[in-house]
């Protein structure tokens, strides 16, 4: 019989230990499914890191894959943690794309600088509409966003394609034969393409740069400025800020909006950084916007560690791609993502709970002294 | 798991160290020296920077009503929560029938019979009484089988136990329908229906009204007689002596003496909580040669409740400067609903509010600017946000000022925040103690102390000493005094009269929102506005 108690206070060290613990028990996990499948888990886990980290170019190639997540998950944690729970960063990506594509190609005469300036200038604003639309609904008329969000997701993306599949809009590629055919959208021009900076042998992306400071920017923001403190009395209890003052749909409204932006800052570094063209079926199989949820979840919504839990989850998403083949399907990787989540989401309760396993004795007064839990112990209860 | 309700320690009457027996034993069944059915052993409990009991020695006898008496912070939850097992302590520990035990959690505790029955209830709203009887204790309750269960047969069985206990209630009405009083009867009904035999209040009387406590005191008489016993937390002197059998006087976290209530007075009692003697503050006169302008104005203001009927019907008021006017009423008729207006959390549905000369439109933001600081009478979660530092809840009012540009001056802040901590006596760690772990009288002084350094023109404090303990009381007071002293017109609402008697100048009474009758100090008459509060015009 296993019973939560809730603790009364947490230490410390608990907060810091569960996190790590329950990564190598994902890892104990994922090794049994692993091995279960016919995969030795060890030399899995040696690909991983190879194929993410140690190989030639898998370094670079992981701070790629990482890029957009870091923005979508800063965009999720930033709104989660004043509990505005926009699941639209999927959207917001999308429109921020079809802005920062549509300023690059209207713009395509300026400088590179400028150009890349008013790209990012527009992914943000397209994202910031886009999520203030939730926004609006949500502060005046308190409809539901996560339903208005998740729904404004398909309809992004259905715009998307409209642009490039069913109309000759803008954005669309009429020029060559082919691309009749095989409908595409128009390339930037080469001023827009962000310029990655290289670091030896390493490639760091420019909209990743953009990104960490972002972070240290909303960290601070959270941290030390009036909005901040709002945001954190808000996300305390809503009460006390209404009592205080604080125009709770201001605040409600600009956060969305400050969110959708940074989606969008994903959706046009996407553009900007690597693809230079709006993909409408590049986006939408990626799915950075929900990812982004998973590592804001991961982090607890704080903006510092999304750097940290995106460059993980990066890594992961990397190392699939190198090992996905005939023995490997993708979905194991997926799995293994899966149950890594599921275990570092799940250890949470450790730290707030006490966990107490007897077997239960029909008639004894006085139980057995009951067995503790430690974090690291893989355990029965939960999984 | 013991359903028996026959007494598990009635054979061997062992002498139990020379416990005094209770008053009313004589008539209980097994007379003369029964050993405790629940007893705590050298009960150390630690948190952070604090030791909140300490070597805590405490007995419960069958069928007793025993009084735990202390101030607030004096440790008296703790002890309960180690007794039903929310808390582990560092040292000592439970015993239960004479036969030591370790509660893993509080469902342990039930299963052994010892109930709690929280200040904030723990009752599910959209639920009905029945319901909740059941939520988490579907095992053991009669109609129910596995995770099945039957409402119509516990629907029955609780009417059963209501009208056994004298407690009618009806079972299927949903919690929120229900008035204070009749959540804190689901609470201890709920109990019984568990088949509770120790039944731990958590200051019950806070909340009730006092007809109400009245009948709380009888039917807690009642189940003592029946033999169950009861452990009743207060830090009131007057209702621990009404009610009790044996009094334990806990004082920041040791047990100073276990006596008799019928060898005890309040006096000698009151020394025992504080450690010294205490007379509340009051003001020897009224202040009405040194009035200034009218700083808060109330012409025929109106406003709805909660649930949309009218609350606050055309009601007039003016404070002036230096001035206290005590709103005096039963709670519930109309007195919160006006603070909230007065403070901009309410929309007026008629009416005008004006703070220091500026009309109100009705937000609180605007309030605010013009000089109202505002004491809610829901302290934490509304005017405290329990999860933010002391010092981030004392610039709650502030920190639009103080501030270069978009960014806070953390320094400064904190460097105040331990200067109210100092001159306020807020006892904490330091700025950086979190709200949630302070004490009540200290969440109080802790909001006083961020209303008042805002230097307002006008204050409003609801219900300021409510669930406060003595010494706490009278610091309240005494800042409500002195903030008079110095020129600001507070609004006091109270629901103790001899408080609102004992501070103010002007004296307004409201019932059912209307205020009917506004007396000057001079010529207040306890009896006749006794009379008004209960809305018999004279």
């Amino acid at each position: 019989m296993i019973r939560f108690a809730a603790r009364d206070n947490v230490p410390r060290w608990l907060t810091f230990v569960v996190p790590l613990a329950s990564v190598v028990v994902a890892a104990i996990v994922a090794g049994v499914v692993l091995a279960a499948t016919g995969h030795n888990p060890l030399t899995t886990y040696q690909h991983i890191v190879q194929a993410s980290i140690t190989q030639p170019g898998a370094f670079s190639q992981t701070l790629v894959s990482m890029t957009p997540l870091l923005f979508t998950g800063l965009a999720a944690a930033v709104a989660f943690r004043m509990r505005l729970w926009n699941i639209g960063g999927e959207g917001q990506l999308y429109w921020g794309a079809i802005g920062a594509s549509g300023a690059g190609l209207l713009f395509r005469s300026w400088p590179g600088p400028l150009l890349i300036l008013v790209m990012m200038a527009a992914g943000l604003l397209a994202g910031m509409l886009w999520a203030s639309i939730p926004g609006i609904l949500r502060a005046y008329f308190n409809t539901n966003e996560i339903l208005t969000t998740l729904m404004l997701n398909y309809v992004a993306a259905n715009v998307m394609y409209y642009l490039i599949f069913d109309s000759t809009s803008y954005w669309r590629d009429l020029t060559s034969p082919s691309a009749r055919v095989f409908p595409q959208g128009k390339y930037l021009p080469a001023a827009g393409n962000w310029p990655p900076l290289r670091v030896g042998s390493l490639t760091i992306p420019f909209g990743l740069i953009v990104g960490v400071g972002l972070a240290v920017l909303l960290w601070g923001m959270i941290r030390t400025t009036r909005y901040g403190y709002e945001m954190r009395v808000l996300a305390d209890s809503p009460e006390v800020g209404k009592y205080a003052g604080i125009r709770t749909r201001r605040k409600i409204l600009s956060l969305m909006a400050l969110s959708g932006g940074i989606a969008g800052l994903a959706g046009a570094s996407q553009v900007g950084d690597f693809s230079h063209v709006l993909d409408p079926r590049g986006l939408e199989q990626a799915g950075y916007g929900y990812a982004g949820i998973v590592v804001a979840a991961l982090a607890r919504y704080n903006p510092f560690a999304v750097v940290v839990t995106s460059f993980f989850i990066g890594m992961l998403v990397n190392a699939g791609f190198a090992l996905q083949g005939p023995g490997f399907p993708i979905g194991l990787t997926g799995t293994m993502e899966g149950i890594l989540l599921f275990c570092v989401l799940g250890a949470e309760i450790f730290t707030r709970y006490r966990v107490a396993i007897r077997v239960p004795h029909r008639g004894t007064k006085v139980a057995a002294p009951p067995v503790e839990v430690r974090p690291a112990v893989p355990h029965g209860g939960m999984s | 798991m013991r359903n028996d309700p026959a007494m598990p320690t009635g054979q061997g009457a062992s002498p139990s160290g020379g416990t005094p027996s209770p008053a009313r034993a004589a008539e209980a069944p097994d007379a003369g020296g029964s050993a405790p059915v629940v007893a705590a052993r050298g009960i150390t409990k630690r948190f952070p920077g604090v030791v909140a009991n300490s070597r805590v020695e405490f007995e419960v006898l069958p069928g007793e009503i025993h009084a735990l008496l202390g101030e607030n912070g004096a440790g008296k939850t703790t002890l309960c929560n180690v007794l039903t097992g929310l808390y582990r302590p560092e040292e000592g520990h439970v015993e239960l029938g004479g036969e030591p035990c370790r509660f893993r959690s509080p469902r342990d505790a039930h299963e052994a019979g010892i109930f709690m029955v929280y200040q904030h209830f723990r009752l599910v709203r959209p639920l009905t009484v029945a319901e909740n009887m059941i939520l988490g204790w579907t095992r053991g309750a009669r109609g129910s089988r596995g995770m099945w269960f039957s409402p119509r047969r516990v629907e029955r069985e609780v009417a059963r136990v209501a009208e056994q206990f004298g407690m009618p209630i009806d079972p299927r009405a949903k919690i929120w329908q229900l008035s204070v009083g009749e959540q804190q009867r689901v609470e201890i009904l709920k109990a019984l229906y568990r088949r509770a035999r120790i039944l731990i209040l958590d200051e019950p009387t806070t909340v009730l009204t006092p007809q109400e406590v009245t009948q709380l005191f009888t039917t807690l008489r009642g189940l003592a007689a029946a033999g169950t016993s009861v452990v009743f937390i207060s830090h009131k002197l007057p209702e621990a002596l009404a009610v009790s059998d044996r009094v334990t006087v806990l004082r920041a976290g040791q047990a100073v003496a276990t006596l008799r209530t019928a060898d005890t007075d309040a006096r000698s009692l009151a020394h025992l909580m504080v450690g010294r003697d205490i007379v509340l503050t009051r003001r020897e006169e009224a202040a009405k040669n040194r009035l200034g302008e009218a700083v808060l104005a109330l012409e025929d203001v109106s406003a709805s409740g909660d649930l949309g009927t009218p609350a606050v019907t055309g009601v007039s008021l003016g404070v002036r400067a230096g001035e206290i006017l005590g709103v005096a009423g039963v709670a519930g008729n109309g007195q919160r609903e006006l603070a909230e207006v007065v403070a901009g959390e309410r929309p007026a549905t008629s009416g005008t509010v004006t703070i220091a000369g500026q009309r109100q439109s009705g937000t609180p933001w605007e309030a605010i600017k013009a000089g109202l600081g505002y004491v809610p009478e829901e302290r934490m979660g509304v005017g405290i946000a329990p999860g933010m530092t002391i010092a981030d809840n004392l610039i709650l009012k502030s920190y639009r000022e103080d501030g270069h540009g978009p960014i806070l001056r953390a320094n400064q802040a904190f460097q105040n925040a331990a200067e109210s901590i100092e001159r306020f006596d807020i006892v904490a760690r330091g700025p950086k103690t979190l709200a949630r772990e302070l004490s009540g009288g200290n969440i109080q002084r802790l909001l006083l102390a961020r209303e008042l350094s805002g230097h307002p023109k006008v204050l409003v404090a609801a219900s300021p000493t409510r669930g406060l303990d003595v010494a706490a009381t009278d610091s309240v007071r005494r800042l409500l005094a002195q903030t008079a002293e110095r020129g600001v017109g507070v609004l006091l609402i109270s629901e103790d009269l001899d408080e609102i008697l004992d501070l103010s100048d002007r004296i307004a009474v409201m019932y059912r929102g209307r205020v009917v009758g506004l007396v000057d100090r001079d010529d207040a008459d306890k009896d006749r506005i006794g009379l008004l509060m209960a809305g018999v015009e004279s």
